[in-house]
Order: C-alpha cells, then structure tokens, then sequence
C-alpha cells in the first residue's frame, strides 16, 4: 500500500498517485478537477489525502469551474492544479483561453490527461495543440517517475513567466506504475489576497489588447527558458537523430541503437536553436510521437527557417501511424531508417470460438431496470436514444440497444432538443446525475425555452460511478472537513420550469414501465428520474445489504422473460433451467419483477 | 536481463493486487521496473490486462507482442485470447476456472470446452501450466484467495527470475492483516500444485 505523506524512501507508485505525491512536494494549496479517466485517481486520492496534506481540494461541478477556482486561487498567490482528462479540457477552454491573458501570481498547472486509443473516451484528441491556441507553455512527463519531479519545476516555470502551464499526460504515463524516490513534503499556501489590477484582470477589449502582446512578449521569454531547461536534453550518438516525447521517448529507449536522442519535456515552446543544432550533420531525423505530428511539423518548420538540408522521417513520410497509441513494436516501421530491434513472432490465434467479453453493467446495476423499461414504454415507436458519458453508454449493447448518439458530456440531452425538431422521432434522452448537475441542466432549459418535445431520463445512482464513485451535487460533499447538503434534481428540474418530473424506482420496472409511457405520451418535456445507489459504491462503503434472488425451479416455465428483460450477469442459463449465481446476485429482485409466473423471490 | 510477466483475466479476479505483489517483489529486488494497468471502464466485467516489465534495459510500461516471457492466465478464454502477448518460448500459467461472459450466462453466447483450450494452447506452445486456483483457493479457506494461489504458482515456474521468499514477502505486504492467513495458505498452495 503506497503511503503518498511520508518523506524519504521508495515506493511503487501509480503515475496519477506519483502526480499527487508531487504537489505534495511542491506545496500545492489549491487543486480542483471533474473526474475523468485516465486523471480519476488523482482526485480521488486528494479527496482522502487533501484535509491531511493541508491543502484545499474540490470536485468542481464541471472542468469549466474547475478552472476557474483554481485561476482565482492562483491570482490570489496561491499554488493551484486543475486537472482533467482531454475532453474535459474543451468544457474548460473558454475560461483557460483569456486566463492566460490574465496570467496568474502564483504557480498554476492545467493537468489534461489525454487518452491514445480512447481506452476510456469518445475520442482521442491530442490536446497540445492547447498549447498552440492558447500560448501556454507545456511540460510533458514520459513516466511515473518523471511526472513527480516535473510538478516542481513546472511550478517554478509558472511562476517565473507568471502563466499558467500546460502539464500534459496520456494514459501510460497516468496509468504505468514504477518505482518513485520521495522528497520533502513543503508546507502549502492555502490563502493569499487578491491585488487588484484593472488592466490585467479585467479583460475588456482596451485591455485585452494589452495583454495579448504582454502574452506574446512572455512566449517570447519562456522560449529562453526552454532552451536552458533540463527537461530538454540529448542523450546518445549516432548519425541518427531522434526528437521524441512522452511515453513515446521509452519505446525509443528501448527498441532503437546507435542513434542520438533529442528529449523534449518543454514542449511549448520548443527549444528551436537547441532543435536546430541538433539536427545540423545528421544524416536523417526521425520525430517519434504518439496522435499527431505536433513535434514533426515544428521540427519541418525548424529545418526550413534554419536552411537545413536534412531529411525528416516521422508521420508525414507515412512511416508511423497518427492513430491509436503506441507499442515498442510499432517502431519496427523505421526499420529502413535506423538500428531497430527484431521482434519476437507473435504465437497464432489458435482456432477456438472465443465468446466476446465487452464491459457490461453490472449484476443488480439499476441502469438495467431503466432500460428495460424505457425498451417496454417505447414499443415499436420510432424513437432516437440520446445517451451520454457515465456508465449507461453501456445500454448501448444488447440486449437494451438504447444508444444511438453520443458525443459528449450533456450532449445527449443537448441533441435531443435538435432531433425533437428536426425529424418527427421521439428523442429519449439518458444521462447520469453527475452529467446532470455538469451540463444536463441547460439541455432541460434550452428543450423547455424552445418547446422541443423530449424525455429526458436521469438515471440517479447517487455517485460519479463510472470514474470510480466521486461525489457530485446531488450526493453532498462530506470530506476535506466541508460538509454540504445534497441538491434536489426534482427540484431542480421543477425550479427550472419542467411540468412533468416523476421519480421512480428503477427496480421496479413495471412501475418504471409506466412512467415512461406516461413520459412518451405526455405533451412537453417529460423529466424522468431514476433513484437507486450504485450496488458497487455500496459494497466499497459496506451498505449493501445482503440479499439474494432464488428462482423456484418447479414455478418456472423457462420462459426467460427475466434473462431477455433484465440480462443481468447474475442469471445463468444452465442445462435449460435459470439459476442465479449467488457470488454475482445481490438480491436487486429486477428479474423477480418482471417474472411473469411469480417463480424468482427474493431471500434475506 | 529483461523479463515481461503480462497477467490477463477479468475485472474483479484480482489481477491489479496480483501485478502489484510482482512489481513489488521486484523493486525489492532491487530491479528497474515499468508496469502498466487497465483502469476505468474496461473493468466493469471486461478483460483486463496488466504488465510488468523488470531488468536492466527496462523502460518501456508497454511491451511488443510476442515479447511477453511470462503469460499468468486467470482465466482460460482470456489467456487463449492473448496468446499473441507471447511466443512460442514463452511461458504460460493457465487457471481452469472459466468467468462466464454475461452473454454466455444468459445463454445467447457458448463457451469452448475448457479442455480444447488448453489443447490449442498446447498445439503451439510446449511450456503451458495449467492449474485449478480456484479450486485450491477455497481449499485455503475462501474463493477470492485465487489471485495469491496464482502467484504461489508463479513463485515455482520454472526460469521465473524472482524467489519463492521475495514473492511472498510482497504478498504479505500487499493484503489487509486479517487476511494475510488465508493468502500465506493459498500462496503455499499454488507453489505446490506447481512444483510437485
């Protein structure tokens, strides 16, 4: 078990747990996020470590408030992290866009966590490219090791150019794990005071103009600095040259020879004349970079405006891939160009019938109850399943099939209100009471302003399940000694306007069945709440109560409605008969429910 | 020196914990080591893979396919499925306990007899284990001990580079007090179903 508020020694530490342990060390008083895999960990290891630590901590109600408490904290002179996963970080551009205008007074690092192969995302969007739009710097960690010492010294850099900076992860260097040396934890600054200061923080036209050359003058400086830094070094000889990043730079490690090494962990900006240096003489550069070609243009840009004769091999040559993340074997494609390492043949997929294991809801999960019951109401109307980022994307496989749209956080509902107007379907829209209190509200008010005909459905499991259960308005905060009540989605949707808010039990699908039919005819926006905990948040805080389904074998007419219904992973079709697999079953009674002859009871 | 262990299975059966008492063992070891983890949606009843890469020239927390000088099965369906993880000299620990997939329990999906999974792996690979933790593990005292009998087996496979002693060691480390009993016997366990 890693112990993150010791001093000294070696522990094998998570990237996200090593992050945290690096604010530790560099004083951090402020920090704030909207969980998001891969940066989930990180917040919810300040939500038990944060009160201890000393320093201040908070799940915001979406990325875009997140960064902006940490911008005030950090205007008022105290050190704040604001951290998110890639996507997270659109919801928080607008208010990061002008922040650097502003700048801040003490150090401030906008962590973004972006996901290569979308392991856990709708996409997989390179966000350095933030750096670029909004003139920030970067610093960019390869591993676990390495994101704890880059905590301080982008805090230095922060603070010394008085800009927040971009500290950019994917989801190897978040989710590796690796041996870290401790430091010295430094006592945080948890309150400052606000100076004010018309021109810079009041970003009206007149002053804008001001403080986007005052910005341009900055970048100007912080390209000083990355050329001096030591997080941009060369290693090794060769006639060779590779210019790397990230995760990236150990696949290069460890597959290529007798080449020289350009690191770069300042990435915005890029050290140019330490670039063009290296590249002089060489025979060949190579730019290894997982997503896009972020370092292999600049370097082409580079060479060009240097005058350098010198061949760049990279995505542009079409020797490596932009999609998808990166293997030590995917280097194999630069054979042709540089000493790589042979690989082992694979052994072949032998020929067996291997069944699909997608992820699943969960034994007893009330998502189930909700779908099967919405799949009942809707019959064969022609209906458009609007549905969202939380763990009900998964209603999107059989046999519920209930998710034709998803783009984003909110975005469901969003949508729901155009497809409303644009065709004559029946838009049902999902989202989770986190996604709710994070954009859900403004869907429901745009559908009631412009009297879209929509069922908005929020499926209240008491917690931020998918990401591993963070609080969310809805459950009150009880931890970093503040305690708060929880926030009424009924009233909320109530207070808002909506006329037709019914809760319902979603294990009780009959009486879910009804409400939704009530729902679908209704003459308006029709809000739907679901309200049943998590069965896992219950299990980790030892509330769930035990119970278990039995299906009484000479009642049963192996009908199967409860499997084709419910599909729950607790039900197990064996030699014809249904049983439920008491390991899996917590005794939820959905498929009691639904049982037409009354053969599933529930036992205590 | 340079060894990959990939640890395949299911989300729930105890592949992080199992991960973590290797890497553990090895940094005790006094090794360079690199792991990487599957978290977040995957492990809501899906496969999950992790790696642990330890030696000299270790960097990497990815590993090529094929690389893998270890395979520890979990689950049979799932060590059939990352066979390309290895080589043919790769090493491979199979549990013959099957995870049945919610489409298999509820009928619309089959599951391969298990022991034409372990003949196709055979047919490619002469260096497979095979071994019933789960069966041992409730002989320990409890099913969900199955993680601690698979890394007692890992403990006695043969070239495997870290000790019986450094693996057990890390084991204790890694569980709760109370629990530590049950885990010692389970390791023990696996140990011998593999070395005797």
């Amino acid at each position: 078990m890693s112990d993150l508020l010791t001093d000294g020694g070696k522990q094998l530490l998570l990237g996200n747990e090593a992050i945290v342990r690096g604010l530790f060390e560099a004083g951090v008083g402020f920090a704030s996020t909207y969980p998001g895999t891969p940066s989930s960990e990180i917040g919810n290891l300040l939500e038990k470590l944060s009160g201890e630590a000393g320093m201040y901590f908070e799940f915001s109600d979406n990325e875009k408030l997140a960064m902006e408490v940490s911008a005030a904290a950090a205007s008022a002179g105290v050190r704040s992290f604001v951290f998110m996963k890639h996507v997270g970080l659109n919801v928080a551009a607008d208010p990061m866009m002008t922040l650097a205008y502003s700048g801040v007074k003490a150090g401030m690092l906008i962590l973004t966590a972006d996901d290569p192969s979308a392991h856990s995302s709708q996409n997989e969007q390179d966000n350095r490219y933030y750096s670029h739009l909004s003139l920030l710097p970067m610093v960019e960690p390869s591993t676990p090791m390495g994101a704890k010492a880059m905590v301080p010294e982008a805090y230095r850099i922060s603070e010394e150019l008085g800009l927040p900076v971009i500290f950019r992860t994917t989801t190897r260097v978040n989710h590796a794990r690796a041996p870290v040396e401790f430091g010295q934890r430094a006592e945080p600054v948890t309150k400052g005071h606000f100076d004010r200061d018309f021109v810079r923080f009041v970003n009206i036209p007149a002053n804008a103009r001001i403080n986007r050359k005052r910005l341009l003058q900055l970048n100007e400086k912080a390209k000083e600095m990355s050329e001096k830094s030591p997080l941009n070094f060369v290693e090794g000889e060769g006639s060779v040259g590779v210019i790397t990043s990230g995760v990236a730079y150990t696949y290069v490690k460890e597959a290529m020879s007798n080449v020289s090494i350009l690191k770069l962990s300042f990435t915005n900006p890029l050290p140019e004349r330490k670039i063009a240096e290296f590249m002089k003489g060489k025979e060949r550069i190579i730019v290894v970079e997982e997503l896009d070609p972020f370092l292999e243009d600049a370097v082409l840009r580079i060479a060009g405006q240097n005058m350098l004769d010198v061949p760049v091999y990279g995505k542009r040559s079409g020797h490596l891939p932009y999609a998808w993340e990166y293997f030590p074997d995917t280097l194999s494609a630069l054979s042709e160009l540089a000493d790589v390492k042979e690989f082992r043949e694979p052994m072949p997929q032998p020929d067996v019938k291997l069944p699909a294991r997608p992820p699943t809801l969960c034994a007893g999960c009330p998502h189930r109850g909700i779908f099967a019951a919405t799949k009942r109401a809707v019959g064969k109307r022609d209906v458009v399943y609007c549905s969202d980022i939380g763990c009900y994307t998964l209603g999107g496989s059989p046999p519920f099939n209930e998710a034709d749209f998803i783009i984003c956080m909110g975005g469901g509902a969003g949508a729901a209100g155009g497809f409303a107007q644009a065709t004559d379907q029946l838009p049902i829209a999902f989202m989770g009471d986190s996604t709710f209190f994070h954009s859900g509200v403004n869907p429901l008010i745009n559908a009631l302003f412009n009297n879209h005909k929509i069922v908005m459905v929020v499926l209240d499991n008491r917690t931020t399940a998918m990401t591993g259960h963070q609080p969310n308005p809805g459950t009150g905060r009880e931890f970093g000694g503040v305690t708060t009540q929880a926030l009424d989605i009924e009233s909320i949707a109530r207070g808002v306007g909506a006329k037709f808010v019914k809760q319902v039990d979603p294990y009780d699908i009959k009486a879910a069945t009804e409400v939704m039919r009530e729902a679908i005819e209704y003459d308006g926006v029709a809000v739907v709440i679901t309200k049943q905990a998590c069965p896992l948040e219950l299990k980790k805080r030892r509330m769930l109560e035990a119970k278990v389904c039995e299906v009484d074998q000479a009642l049963c007419v192996q009908c199967f409605t409860c499997l084709k219904t419910v599909a729950c992973p607790a039900l197990v079709k064996t030699d014809g008969a249904v049983r439920t697999d008491p390991t899996q079953c917590i005794g939820c009674g959905m498929c009691a429910n639904v049982c037409p002859k009354k053969a599933i009871g529930v036992r205590k | 020196m340079k060894y990959t262990v990939q640890i395949v299975g299911v989300g729930g059966q105890g592949v992080l914990l199992a991960s973590n008492v290797l890497g553990t063992a090895a940094m005790n070891a006094g090794h360079r080591l690199m792991m990487s983890e599957v978290h977040g949606m995957a492990q809501r009843g899906g496969s999950v893979l992790s790696t642990v890469r330890f030696g000299d020239e270790v960097y990497s927390p990815l590993e090529a396919e094929g690389g893998a000088d270890l395979i520890m099965g979990f689950e049979p369906a799932e060590t059939v499925r990352s066979l390309h993880l290895g080589n043919g000299s790769t090493s491979i620990l199979m549990n013959l306990d099957p995870v049945l997939p919610s489409m298999v329990a509820a009928g619309f999906e089959e599951y391969p007899d298990v022991d034409l999974l372990v003949e196709s792996v055979r047919k490619i690979n002469s260096k497979l284990v095979t071994i019933d933790a789960t069966k041992l593990a409730i002989e320990a005292g409890k099913a969900v001990a199955a993680n601690a009998v698979m890394i007692g087996a890992v403990a006695a496979m043969r070239d495997f580079p870290l000790s019986k002693e450094q693996l057990r060691d890390a084991l204790v480390a890694q569980v709760p007090e109370k629990f530590r009993e049950l885990n010692l016997k389970a390791f023990e366990l696996g140990f011998h179903a593999i070395q005797d």
